[in-house]
């Protein structure tokens, strides 16, 4: 018997929604090779997540409870996830595949001989006794089957959304505090501070069950008001096109696509939006897509489970309208 | 100063646009190769480092000898000398066994920052700059908005879900740029036909003293085994609003029988 690690990310003292995805699916892939699971928490908050890590599938919880998990840049990440590697003697990591969280894994990849395979969207154990991961490239065209070699450690990074989180009932799991030591490498690069600009109550389009997402349509910033409202109402998270972006009206990290952010919720929405290659490339593996969209050629139909050739400053505030009374 | 910028050579995503979406023979040999429009933020934050500290910028391609190209377009932005490696022992290298190159080549260099994309417009890993900064033992200061070089520091704003954190760090240092760093301006006429005498030295895996066994195909820690065509996808229900925003209606209760609502 085994155990896997899964590599938590979390915010404001709350596991990330990807997180209990990952432990989840760790959880049932660990049944069935009868290995078991433990969480790695790095940072303060873990004694107040235990419960909650557990109920998602944590038999066991490795945490480092230093401030200086994220008081310098990614190293004492890399060096306490290493710790917890060698404590407990495992041979896959689950983790995020989010941007900062990915080169964690890059460099304790580099450090223990590891293999890495990200954006992840599915998984099964394969002959060998190795995984066989499924994700998709080329902006959603192709879809590929890879795995990492025997003799090398499997790290695999897992998509948004592609697993669902379900709570199993079991209760906290036993706790290991690592014991750390940091080299003086690690501690090169300061996190002076940490400025938080995006909305508190809306979800991060990377992990939202439905993102709905504005283009130059929209014809000015004023506009992604509607987008918001309509968000609001929805619980959504909301996304831009490289024009929007590009024109100022909406921030870049929001940015969906080739050069921005790769999102797959279980409805995407979007609106003024033609559907640019490059955009799709960031949003067609989303589960639902739903197009808003006054040019019936807009390229975005063709891939549309849903869509409403109309302008959008009628559609989208009705649509609104409509949902609210629905919900009512 | 010295600056370092490794850079890509990627299929044109654009290229892909005039392919039918219901005919899926994509031919790859067939789609225009092109320095991966990421890079242009690198080469872009490098100039400046030219123009406001002086610095001397090389510019960094592994890959095979028919990308130089790329190499040359790269330089046409005004950058000073090019490094090629080039080695049919690459071929089929994963991203730690790419990284694993770049870090060599950087060993035999001087440098205060290597200035990398987050990601590649084809691979789309973002591994490479981490790994890069592991194997050299340097900080990695990926996902950078922002980005100033100081008497031996460098300060990044490091992009991220919720906004950005403000880093420091001593130099040298592995720094990667998102998109909204910056406006890249386009080569001039001049910069295009200076291009094509700066210095390009290409060398192989001998050259560096890389042994072939850590990189290619055969020596990825992880490897494709399968390729697919992503499933073809059911035509949707399209309907056309008469102007009032009626079809709204009709959205909503799409919405609620898939139970979004
Ligand atoms: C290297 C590179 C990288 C790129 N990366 C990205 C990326 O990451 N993300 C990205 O999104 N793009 C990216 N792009 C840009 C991409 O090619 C497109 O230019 C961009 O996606 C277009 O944005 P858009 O759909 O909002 O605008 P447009 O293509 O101009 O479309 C606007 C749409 O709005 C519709 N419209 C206008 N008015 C209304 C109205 N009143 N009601 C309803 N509909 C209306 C129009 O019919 C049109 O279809 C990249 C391009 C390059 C070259
Ligand atoms: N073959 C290569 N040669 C030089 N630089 C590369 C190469 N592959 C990737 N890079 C750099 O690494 C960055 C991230 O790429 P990736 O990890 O593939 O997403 C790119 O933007 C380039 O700066």
């Amino acid at each position: 018997m085994a155990e896997v690690l899964v590599l938590i990310d979390h915010a404001d003292g709350e596991p990330r929604k990807l997180s209990l995805q990952l432990l989840t699916a760790a959880k049932q892939l660990a049944e069935d090779s009868g290995d078991t699971v433990a969480a790695v928490w790095l940072g303060p908050g873990a004694s107040d997540a235990a419960e909650r890590l557990g109920s998602f599938g944590a038999d066991k919880l490795y945490h480092w409870d230093s401030d200086d998990a994220y008081g310098y840049v990614t190293l004492p990440q890399v060096e306490a996830l290493e710790a917890a590697l060698e404590a407990s003697g495992a041979d896959t990591l689950f983790f995020a595949s989010s941007n900062h969280v990915k080169d964690v894994a890059a460099r304790l990849a580099i450090r223990v001989g590891a293999g890495v395979i990200t954006d992840v969207t599915g998984l099964a154990p394969g002959d060998d006794g190795r995984l066989v991961a499924t994700k998709e490239v080329f902006g959603g065209e192709k879809i590929t089957e890879s795995s990492v070699a025997a003799d090398a450690k499997q790290f695999i990074g897992i998509a948004s959304n592609a697993f669902a989180a379900e709570e199993d009932g079991s209760g906290a799991p036993e706790t290991v505090a690592l014991d750390v030591e940091l080299s003086e490498a690690a501690t090169a690069a300061t996190v002076v501070s940490v400025e938080k600009v995006a909305s508190a109550d809306r979800p991060d389009i990377g992990e939202a069950a439905i993102v709905v997402a504005g283009g130059r349509g929209l014809g000015d910033e004023s506009k992604f008001g509607l987008m918001e409202q309509l968000a609001d109402v929805l619980g959504a998270g909301v996304g831009a096109s490289r024009a929007a972006t590009d024109a100022g009206w909406y921030p870049h990290r929001y940015q969906i696509g080739q050069t921005g952010r790769t999102i797959s919720p279980m409805l995407y929405i979007g609106a003024g939006i033609s559907g640019a290659i490059q955009h799709r490339a960031g949003m067609q593996t989303s589960q639902h897509i739903v197009a808003i969209n006054k040019d019936p050629e807009a390229p975005i139909f063709q891939i549309a489970d849903f869509g409403v050739v109309g302008d959008l400053n009628q559609v989208v505030p009705k649509l609104t309208e409509e949902l609210t009374s629905r919900k009512g | 100063m010295k600056v370092l910028v490794p850079v890509k050579r990627v299929p044109d995503t654009a290229g892909e646009k005039s392919f039918d979406p219901n005919d899926r023979t994509v031919d790859r040999e067939s789609v225009e190769s092109v320095l991966c429009p990421v890079n242009e933020f690198a080469i872009e934050e490098a100039v400046r480092l030219k123009e406001n500290h002086g610095a001397e910028v090389t510019v960094l391609l592994v890959g095979p000898e028919s990308a130089q190209p790329v190499v040359r377009k790269a330089l046409s932005y005004g950058l000073d000398a090019g490094l090629q490696i080039t080695d049919d022992a690459i071929a089929g290298s994963d991203a730690l066994g790419t990284a694993r190159v770049i870090a060599k080549a950087l060993e035999g260099q001087e440098f205060d920052v290597v200035l990398f994309g987050n990601q590649s417009t084809d691979a789309r890993t973002c591994l490479v700059p981490a790994a890069v900064a592991e194997l050299l033992g340097l900080p990695s200061l990926t996902y950078a908005r922002h980005l100033e070089v100081g008497e031996g520091k460098v300060t990044v704003h490091r992009e991220h879900e919720e906004g950005w954190d403000v880093v420091e760090s001593t130099l040298p240092a592995v720094v990667s740029v998102v998109e909204a760093i910056n406006e890249p301006r386009y080569p001039s006429f001049k910069g295009i036909m200076a291009a094509k005498s700066k210095p390009l030295e290409v060398s192989s895996l001998a050259d560096l003293g890389v042994e072939p066994d850590q990189v290619g195909l055969a020596n990825a820690a992880a490897s494709v085994h399968e390729v697919r065509d992503r499933p073809p996808k059911e035509a949707g229900t399209i309907v056309e609003d008469d102007g009032s925003g009626s079809a709204a209606a009709q959205l909503a209760d799409w919405m609620v029988e898939k139970k979004f609502v």
